[in-house]
C-alpha cells in the first residue's frame, strides 16, 4: 500500500484521503478526557446524568462533528476567514460589553438563538486565526518594524480591553498570552521583547492602583493568605486545596468525593471541577489527567512543528498554547498557585461556549495536520 | 524538511527555536503543576484529609433527659414535658443572626433581652451550633413558626424537653430549680453538656444536690452536614447516660397539705418519721414556683422574689436559724433528770433575781410550786432558771448538741443553717469577756444566743420521741442506688428522762398545759407538744411593768416567731412535727397547723403504707402488681 500517502494527492486530496488522514488518535484521546470530565459531572450531580453531565455529552457530541467538519476545510479557507471572524468577534464583544447580560456579576454573555454564548470565548479563536494571517506575511525582520508591530498590538489590545471591561480578568490574561506567544514565534526581535518585560514589571503595581476592580484586588490579596479570611473570600482557594490534597494518593474513589457532593467547594461543575477529580482519583488519577493533557499539547506541537506554511504553524501552536494556557491557569487557581481568575478546565468543566470553542479550536488544528503540506504563497490571502 | 522558500527557511527556524523554547516552559508548567500535586496530595494529604473530615463530620451533643424525682411513693415530682421551641443556626442564617431575629420577632413575641441573650449564645458557640431563641412556646405560637419557616432563615422549631414541676410552689424549697449555667458553674466542671446551648442544671434543693445523677451523661451523634451545615445523615450515634432517678422520703400529699396550711404566713413546717429521720415534709411558707427559672424568670417576678419581706426564696426549715424559746426547755429538762433533778421543786413567783437583775417568768402572777412536769406543761421560765443554774452551761450545751441542735443535720438539700449552740468558751473567744450567770438563765429558756432551724426542732422533736439520734434524711434512692441508712444511736439519755419529758410534752397540750386548746381529741392520735415564742424585739422594764404588748398591736415585723415541736401519737410516737410562724399574731397559729398536719398524717398514716422505691420492686415476686401496697 505505496499509493495511500498524500504525496500522490500533494494538490489535491479527496473527501476520503482528508478523513483517513484526520488524526483519530488524537480524537480517542480527546474523548477520553471529555469522558473523565463527564465522570465527574456525574459525580458532583450526587451521582446524576442531570443537571450536567448528559447536556455535557450531547455538546460534546456536537462538538465531535465540529471538530471533524472544521478539520475537512481546507486550511486557506480558514485563513480567508480570519479576518471576517475576527471583525465578528469584535463586534460581539462590543456588543456584550454594551448590552450584554449580567451574569455572576460580569457582563459575559450575550444569547444568540438557544444558547448563551460568550463571545471572549469565540474571541480566543478568532485572534489566533486573525493573528496567524497577519503574521504570515510577515518575515522575521518585517515583524519588529513599529508599524507592523503596532498593528499586531492593536490586533490584541482591542478585544483585551472589551474582555477587561466586562469584566473577564482571566480570559483577557489569555487573550493577552495567546497573542503575545504568537508574536513571539513569528519572529519578534529580543529587542522588544526584553524591554516590553521590563515594562511589565513596571506597570504591575499601576495595573493594581487604577486598573483593577476591588474584588480582583481582593481575590489577589485572598490568594496570598487564604486562611486569613477561611470563611469569607478564602473559603474557595482553602476548599478546593482541602478537596485536592485529602484526595491522598489514591483518592477517595469514584463518588466518594465529600467537598463537592456536599457543597464545601464553590463552582464544583465549573472552574473547580478538578479538585473533584483530585479528591476522588487522589495523585495517581491527577497525574493521569495532566499526562493526557501533555500528550494531547505534544500533538498540538508536533502539528505545528509539521505544517508547511507560517499560516498553518502559527495557528496550530496558537491553539496549542490556548489550550495549555486554559490548563495551567486552572489547574493552578485550583491548587492555589494563583488568584482565583474564573478559568475553565478545557473538556472536563460544564459549560457550553468553551466546550464548543474548545472543540472548534481543536478543529483547526486538526485541519492544520491534515492539510499539513498545502504551502501558501507569503502573500497569498487564502483561497476564498 | 518541509520549507519551500528562502525567506520562509529563517522564519521556520526561529519558529522551531522558539517552539522548542515554549515547550520547554510548558514542560515546567506542568513539572510545577505535578509537584503542587504531590504537595498538597501526598506531603501534606493527611492534614487535608483531617480538614476535609472536620468539615464533613459535626460532633453534635446529645443531652440526655434529666433524671426525675420522686416521693416515697412514685409520685412525679419534677419530670420533663415536651417544649416547643426555636433555634437557631447562625451559619444557615444567609442574612445574619440579627436580621433573622427581627423576621422571627415579627411571629412570635422577642424581648430586647431575649434577643441580647441569642447574639451572646451565637457569638459563644461555634456556627453549626444551635442556640434556643425561645422555648416553651404555646403550640400556636410553635404553629405560626413552622408556618412562615421558607422565611426565616437558619431558623429551626424544635421539640425538646423541658423540666416541668407539677406540684410548683409546694415542693420549690425540696427540690430546687434548674436553670442555665453560668460561667461559674463551667469554671469548675469539664461536662460538655455545660457549654451546650438550652441546657439547664439544677440550682437549688435536691436538683443541686444529685445535679451530677439526674443529669446524666452527654451522648454525641456524628452527623455529615454540607456546606451549610445542614446534616445530610447521621454517621454514627452514641446515646448518652439517662439521669438518674432520685426517690426522696417525702409524702407528697402529707407535703402538699403542710404547704397549703402554711399558705399566707412566713413559716416552716418539717414532719419526720421519728424512728428513721425520714422526711415526711418540708415546707417553706412562701414558696415561689420553679418552673419559672425554668423558662426564664422576667426582671419583675425576680424583683418581686427578692423584695417580699415574707423572703420566699429562703428555705426557712433549714436555713432560718430562729431563737427556740420555751421548745428549747426539753432539752433542757431532758440534762435535768440526766443530772439528778429529777424531782425538783421550783416555787415561781412569777421572776427570779439574781444579783441586782431580775429575771422574769412569762406569766407575771407565777406559777406557784412548779415541779418537772408541771414546768414544762406551763412552760414556766423560773423553773427552767433554777435547772439551767443548777446545770451550768457545760452540761446544757453538751445536752443541745446530743439533741442535735448547733449543728447542721447533713440533710441533703444544701444551704442548711447549722444553728448555734453558745457556750463558755465559745464567749471568751468571741468577746473576750467570761460566761456570765444571767446568760445560762437565759440559754436555759432557749433565749440569747441559742440558735435553731426548724429542721433542728424537728430532729429535737423525733429524738425525744424515738429515744435514738435519728438525723433527718430526705433522700431515699439515687438511681438504683439506696443511699446508706444506718440504724440510728441511743441517745445518751436514760429512759427514765425521756418518759419524764414524753409526759411533760403530753401535758403540755393533753392535761391543761400551754397547748391545752389545741389537743387532737381523736382517740388514739392524741399529741404531745411544747410551745416557744421568740422574742425579736427588747421588752424594756418599763413594759414588763405596765404589760408586755399584745403581738396584735404590734406591726408586723417586731411581733414574736411561735414556735412548736411535737409528736404523735403519744402512745406509740411515729410523727415528729416541728412548725414555725414568724411574727404571728395572737394565739398559737403554729401550733393549729401542727394539730392539723399531725392529725392528716396519722390519719393518711404514709408510714404504713407500701413504698414505691426500687429496692422494693426488686424484693416483689414475679406477677405481683407494682402497686402502692
Amino acid at each position: 500500500m505505496t499509493t495511500r500517502p498524500y504525496a500522490a494527492a500533494r494538490r489535491r486530496l479527496s473527501f476520503a484521503d482528508k478523513l483517513y488522514e484526520v488524526n483519530w488518535g488524537l480524537v480517542l484521546l480527546i474523548a477520553i478526557i471529555a469522558s473523565a470530565g463527564f465522570a465527574m459531572l456525574y459525580s458532583v450531580a450526587g451521582g446524576h446524568l442531570s443537571p450536567w453531565a448528559s447536556p455535557q455529552i450531547l455538546r460534546f457530541l456536537v462538538g465531535v462533528v465540529i471538530l471533524v467538519v472544521v478539520a475537512l476545510v481546507d486550511v486557506r479557507v480558514w485563513m480567508s476567514l480570519a479576518y471576517p471572524a475576527y471583525l465578528v468577534s469584535l463586534v460581539l464583544l462590543a456588543a456584550v460589553v454594551v448590552a450584554g447580560h449580567v451574569g455572576l456579576g460580569a457582563q459575559r454573555w450575550i444569547t444568540l438563538g438557544p444558547l448563551g454564548l460568550q463571545p471572549s470565548e469565540l474571541m480566543k479563536v478568532s485572534l489566533v486565526l486573525a493573528l496567524a494571517r497577519f503574521l504570515h506575511g510577515k518575515s522575521v525582520e518585517e515583524i519588529s518594524k513599529p508599524l507592523n508591530l503596532f498593528i499586531a498590538l492593536a490586533m490584541i489590545g482591542i478585544p483585551a480591553v472589551f474582555v477587561v471591561l466586562q469584566p473577564n480578568l482571566g480570559t483577557t490574561l489569555i487573550i493577552v498570552a495567546d497573542g503575545v506567544s504568537l508574536l513571539f514565534l513569528a519572529g519578534l526581535s529580543w529587542w522588544w521583547i526584553l524591554p516590553a518585560l521590563g515594562a511589565v514589571v513596571v506597570a504591575i503595581p499601576t495595573a493594581w492602583q487604577f486598573v483593577l476592580h476591588d474584588y480582583q484586588k481582593q481575590r489577589v490579596l485572598t490568594f496570598l493568605d487564604p486562611e486569613s479570611d477561611a470563611l469569607g473570600a478564602g473559603w474557595n482557594i482553602t476548599q478546593a486545596k482541602i478537596a485536592i490534597g485529602s484526595g491522598g494518593i489514591s483518592g477517595k474513589g469514584f463518588l466518594q468525593g465529600t467537598q463537592s457532593r456536599l457543597n464545601f467547594l464553590p463552582e464544583k461543575q465549573t472552574d473547580f471541577i478538578f479538585t473533584n477529580f483530585g479528591e476522588e482519583f487522589g495523585f495517581a488519577g491527577s497525574i493521569a489527567l495532566l499526562i493526557l493533557f501533555a500528550v494531547v499539547i505534544g500533538y498540538g506541537i508536533q502539528i505545528a512543528m509539521a505544517a508547511r506554511s507560517q499560516f498553518a504553524r502559527l495557528l496550530a501552536m496558537g491553539i496549542t498554547l490556548n489550550f495549555f494556557f486554559y490548563i495551567m491557569i486552572n489547574a493552578s487557581m485550583v491548587m492555589g498557585l494563583i488568584p482565583v481568575v474564573g478559568i475553565p478546565m478545557p473538556l472536563i468543566s460544564y459549560g457550553g461556549s468553551a466546550m464548543l470553542t474548545v472543540m472548534f479550536g481543536f478543529g483547526l488544528l486538526m485541519s492544520v495536520h491534515v492539510h499539513r503540506q498545502v504551502e501558501i504563497p507569503r502573500h497569498s490571502g487564502g483561497i476564498i | 524538511m518541509p520549507v519551500f522558500d528562502r525567506k520562509d527557511k529563517s522564519r521556520y527556524t526561529s519558529f522551531t527555536r522558539r517552539s522548542l523554547m515554549l515547550t520547554g516552559g510548558m514542560t515546567a508548567v506542568f513539572a510545577v503543576l505535578a509537584g503542587r500535586l504531590y504537595q498538597l496530595q501526598i506531603l501534606d494529604g493527611d492534614q487535608y484529609k483531617t480538614e476535609a473530615e472536620d468539615n464533613r463530620v459535626n460532633q453534635r451533643l446529645i443531652a440526655p433527659p434529666r433524671g426525675r424525682i420522686l416521693d416515697r411513693f412514685g409520685v412525679e415530682l419534677a419530670n420533663n414535658r415536651r417544649n416547643y421551641r426555636v433555634l437557631i443556626v447562625s451559619e444557615q442564617a444567609t442574612e445574619g443572626v440579627a436580621a433573622a431575629l427581627d423576621a422571627i420577632a415579627k411571629v412570635i413575641l422577642l424581648t430586647d433581652a431575649q434577643k441580647k441573650r441569642v447574639l451572646h449564645d451565637v457569638a459563644n458557640n461555634k456556627k453549626f451550633v444551635p442556640v434556643p431563641v425561645a422555648e416553651n412556646l404555646t403550640w400556636e405560637e410553635f404553629a405560626r413558626i413552622n408556618m412562615h419557616l421558607p422565611y426565616l432563615s437558619g431558623i429551626q422549631p424544635d421539640v425538646g424537653e423541658t423540666r416541668d414541676y407539677p406540684y410548683g410552689t409546694e415542693l420549690a424549697h425540696v427540690l430546687g430549680y434548674v436553670a442555665a449555667a453560668s460561667p461559674e458553674d463551667m469554671k469548675g466542671s469539664d461536662d460538655p453538656l455545660l457549654s451546650m446551648p438550652g441546657i439547664r442544671i439544677g440550682k437549688r434543693g435536691i436538683e443541686k444536690t444529685y445535679d451530677s445523677e439526674i443529669r446524666g451523661g452527654a451522648g454525641a451523634s456524628r452527623v455529615e452536614v454540607n456546606a451549610y451545615g445542614r446534616v445530610i445523615r447521621e454517621l454514627s450515634r452514641e446515646e448518652g447516660v439517662p439521669g438518674q432517678d432520685v426517690w426522696l422520703t417525702i409524702d407528697r400529699e402529707l407535703q402538699s397539705f403542710a404547704s397549703q396550711k402554711l399558705a399566707g404566713e412566713s413559716a416552716a413546717c418539717v414532719v419526720l418519721d421519728v424512728q428513721t429521720g425520714d422526711v415526711l415534709a418540708l415546707a417553706s411558707s412562701p414558696g415561689y414556683d420553679p418552673n419559672w427559672f425554668n423558662v426564664g424568670i422576667t426582671p419583675d417576678e425576680w424583683k418581686g422574689l427578692t423584695t417580699d419581706d415574707h423572703k420566699p426564696l429562703i428555705n426557712k426549715a433549714l436555713s432560718g436559724a430562729y431563737p427556740p424559746g420555751s421548745t428549747f426547755k426539753p432539752a433542757m429538762a431532758l440534762a435535768a433528770v440526766q443530772n439528778g433533778l429529777k424531782d425538783l421543786q421550783v416555787f415561781c413567783t412569777g421572776g427570779l433575781t439574781i444579783g441586782n437583775h431580775q429575771f422574769h417568768c412569762w406569766k407575771k402572777g407565777g406559777h406557784g410550786g412548779v415541779d418537772l412536769k408541771r414546768g414544762i406543761a406551763q412552760s414556766c421560765d423560773v423553773f427552767f432558771y433554777e435547772v439551767a443554774r443548777r446545770l451550768g452551761i457545760d452540761k446544757m450545751e453538751a445536752a443541745a448538741r446530743a439533741m442535735g441542735l448547733g449543728a447542721t443535720t447533713g440533710i441533703e438539700i444544701p444551704g442548711e443553717s447549722s444553728g448555734f449552740i453558745p457556750s463558755a468558751a465559745w464567749k471568751e473567744a468571741r468577746y473576750g469577756v467570761p460566761w456570765q450567770m444571767g446568760e445560762t438563765l437565759v440559754t436555759g429558756i432557749g433565749q440569747g444566743y441559742v440558735l435553731v432551724t426548724p429542721l433542728q426542732l424537728a430532729t429535737l422533736a423525733a429524738r425525744i420521741a424515738s429515744g435514738r439520734a435519728v438525723t433527718p434524711r430526705i433522700a431515699h434512692t439515687v438511681g438504683s442506688r439506696a443511699l446508706p441508712r444506718p440504724l440510728p444511736d441511743p441517745l445518751p439519755f436514760s429512759d427514765e428522762a425521756l418518759a419524764a419529758v414524753r409526759e411533760g410534752m403530753n401535758a403540755v397540750v393533753n392535761e391543761g398545759g400551754t397547748a391545752a386548746g389545741f389537743r387532737i381529741t381523736e382517740p388514739g392520735f392524741e399529741m404531745a407538744g411544747k410551745t416557744g415564742t421568740a422574742q425579736v424585739r427588747v421588752i424594756t422594764k418599763q413594759e414588763h411593768a405596765g404589760g408586755v404588748r399584745k403581738n396584735a398591736s404590734l406591726p408586723w415585723n417586731l411581733r414574736d416567731h411561735g414556735l412548736f415541736i411535737s409528736f404523735a401519737p403519744v402512745a406509740a410516737p411515729r410523727y415528729a412535727c416541728a412548725c414555725i410562724v414568724e411574727h404571728h399574731s395572737d394565739g398559737h397559729p403554729q401550733v393549729q397547723i401542727a394539730h392539723d398536719v399531725l392529725l392528716f398524717a396519722q390519719k393518711r398514716d404514709p408510714l404504713k403504707l407500701r413504698t414505691a422505691y426500687p429496692a422494693n420492686a426488686a424484693l416483689l415476686a414475679p406477677g405481683e402488681s407494682r402497686g402502692r401496697g
